[in-house]
């Protein structure tokens, strides 16, 4: 199949408002997963769910029936602390009974505190350990070329994983070989563990640096479906070169309580902040609903 | 009993050895809060550098700073430091025998609920193995105090493993740390059981629940994995005949190793090896994972008396 076959259609606001819905499914699911685990990453699985949700939703091909159905998309979540995330929506669309959610880390439970590959299905390779990522999609990219399959590669970065030399290794070597079908999204909520990307280890200005190394580069608001959707339509025609969607996100989006706070990194909920954010979310819903 | 994690044992001793020697200048990579090094940044804000997560940097940073004077702490969790950044470890530290101190945390299963991917079991192998590597593992808060201090003396590069979780505090002020000394913290007749880390503790009481069975088992801390304690070792050998190493660590590399190394070569003895088998952690509580692998006072006196039985 060529690429052009594949263009997508833009969303209808009807769709938009669904995707919207969704979102909010998603995230009262990973409050409740890390709540009950009583620990986990909740403000950098937060700030992904308009780019998973528009991912799995709307753009990608895959089977959950087949999991390695070898036309699928591919997904690899480098920043793999935001597992939860990924569990919420890879349960939502039929890779797993939902109940294992709520398992999440718990002894003996498929869904490991990081993403394992071994244990849990639509699990494309293990990640956690910051930086690996992107590498790994871009073997995967050249391998795919190497086949003739046209399927897309996607791997989602965080931007305090940015700071790892490994992922300027794989940015380089995708831009070299010119990797069209490899399309990295930059969770750029500004925020790590210590503080501030900004403060702690800058790594902007990153769209200047990836163009230098030969990447397409489209900046987008990471919470608005309309534009992820077309930077990820823009990504799939473009040829020539790899994109690099630079997502401006904020961390724990969603939960006012969580947003753009780095303490809410790697904590979960606890009972009053969980009663509060249902209760937000709850609250999104209805506004959706009622338009 | 007390109980505090090493790694708050570290960031207090750097605060107190900051204040004393101008010399020492911590690095950290986005883990500041979780090893421990945020109480030093605090107090030294100008003697602090968060380099990002950047683990090889890290370790080279700190390898730059010792060679223009001063004596740098890297720091970040164990799998991070041993595993990501073995190799400039290495060649830019241990090759030159450069004065940098790694101090790393979270080591072992008891980094509970993160699970496999963050829970390093084969740290000790890889710093083990680098020629001019010292390895300590301290087995609690007092004695990773004693390490640190010691560590500051020591011309040349040190690993120090700790961990995240709180572990019972069996050591007062008066223990002195001596690299290259093992610790006899019990003494018995029948078995010997060698231990690191938080296996020390475990290691006593599974020498308590032995005792009730006729069973006198001695333990000795083994907290200076490199170098080595090999007359203690010996004399184990020589007394029991029987010898069982207990690690929160893998099997292969670690200590039961490298006493293994030691036994074959000096004093041939029956040797168990308890550790984690050829396997990778998994996600679950801390104490539930000690159990899992073993690794708790019931499954080692469990252990013990099968072997002896053998
Ligand atoms: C190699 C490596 N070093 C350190 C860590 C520990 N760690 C986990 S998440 C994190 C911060 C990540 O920040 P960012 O990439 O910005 O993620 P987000 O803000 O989206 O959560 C760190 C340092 C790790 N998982 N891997
Ligand atoms: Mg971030």
């Amino acid at each position: 199949m060529e690429k052009s076959d594949l263009l997508l259609s833009s969303p209808t606001s009807e769709e938009i408002l669904n995707l919207k819905l969704k979102s909010v499914v998603i995230r009262r699911k990973i409050l409740k997963m890390l709540h009950l685990a009583k620990s986990g990453h909740t403000g950098g699985s937060l700030s992904i769910v308009e780019i998973l949700v528009a991912l799995y939703f709307k753009v990608m091909k895959y089977d959950p029936k087949n999991p390695d159905w070898g036309n699928r998309d591919r997904l690899i979540l480098s920043k793999g602390h935001a597992a939860p995330a990924l569990y919420a929506v890879l349960a939502e669309i039929g890779y797993f009974q939902e109940e294992e959610l709520w398992r999440l880390r718990k002894l003996g439970a498929p869904l490991q505190g990081h993403p394992d590959s071994n244990k849990t299905p639509g699990v494309e390779i293990s990640t956690g350990s910051l930086g690996q990522g992107l590498g790994i999609g871009s073997g995967v990219a050249l391998a795919l070329k190497l086949k003739q399959n046209s399927a897309m590669v996607y791997v989602i970065l965080g931007d305090g994983e940015m700071q790892e030399g490994m992922v300027w290794e794989a940015i380089m070597a995708s831009g070299h070989y010119k990797l069209d079908n490899l399309c990295a999204i930059l969770d750029n909520n500004n925020l790590q563990i210590d503080g501030k990307v900004s403060d702690i280890m800058s790594i902007y200005p990153v769209e200047d640096k990836l163009k230098a190394f030969g990447w397409n580069i489209i900046t987008i608001d990471g919470h608005d479906f309309s534009s992820i959707i077309s930077a990820l339509t823009l990504a799939r025609t473009t040829k020539g070169k790899p994109t690099f969607i630079i997502a401006h996100t904020v961390k724990g989006k969603g939960v006012s309580i969580f947003e753009n706070k780095a303490k809410y990194h790697g904590v979960a909920p606890n009972d009053e902040e969980f009663e509060i954010a249902m209760q937000e979310l709850q609250k999104q819903e209805e506004d959706l609903l009622n338009g | 009993m007390d109980k505090k994690a090493t790694r708050d044992a570290y960031g207090e001793a750097l605060v107190e050895l900051g204040k004393k020697d101008p010399r020492i200048v911590v690095l950290d990579a986005d883990l500041s809060g979780s090893t421990r090094t945020a109480k030093f940044a605090k107090e030294f804000p100008d003697r602090f550098f968060n380099m990002g997560i950047a683990e090889q940097n890290l370790m080279v940073a700190a390898a730059g700073f010792a060679i223009t004077g001063f004596i740098p702490f890297a720091s970040t969790f164990a799998i991070f430091a041993t595993g990501r950044a073995w190799e400039p470890i290495r060649q830019s530290i241990a090759y030159s025998n450069i004065n940098v101190k790694i101090v790393a945390s979270h080591a072992g299963i008891t980094v509970g609920e993160d699970g496999g991917s963050h829970q390093a079991v084969e740290d000790i192998t890889l710093m083990r193995v680098i020629p001019n590597m010292h390895v300590f593992v301290p087995a609690d808060a007092t004695e990773t105090r004693k390490v640190i201090e010691k560590v500051v003396e020591i011309e040349g590069p040190c690993y120090v493993r700790t961990g995240r979780s709180k572990v019972p505090i069996i050591f007062d002020d008066n223990y002195k740390f001596e690299p290259g000394k093992a610790h006899r913290v019990r003494e018995g007749k029948d078995v010997s059981i060698i231990a690191t880390g938080i296996e020390v503790y475990e290691s006593l009481r599974a020498a308590e629940l032995l005792k009730r069975e006729g069973i006198s088992a001695s333990v000795v801390n083994m907290s200076s994995i490199k170098p080595i304690d090999k007359e203690i070792i010996v004399e184990e050998a020589e007394s029991t005949g029987r010898i069982v190493t207990v690690e929160e660590h893998s099997i292969y590399g670690g200590l039961g190793s490298a006493v293994a190394e030691v036994l074959c070569q000096s004093l041939p003895a029956k040797l168990k090896i308890i550790g984690i088998k050829d396997e990778f952690g998994i996600s679950g509580k801390a104490e539930e994972l000690v159990k899992y692998f073993g690794l708790d006072s019931e499954s080692i006196a469990r252990e013990v008396k099968r072997f002896l039985n053998e």
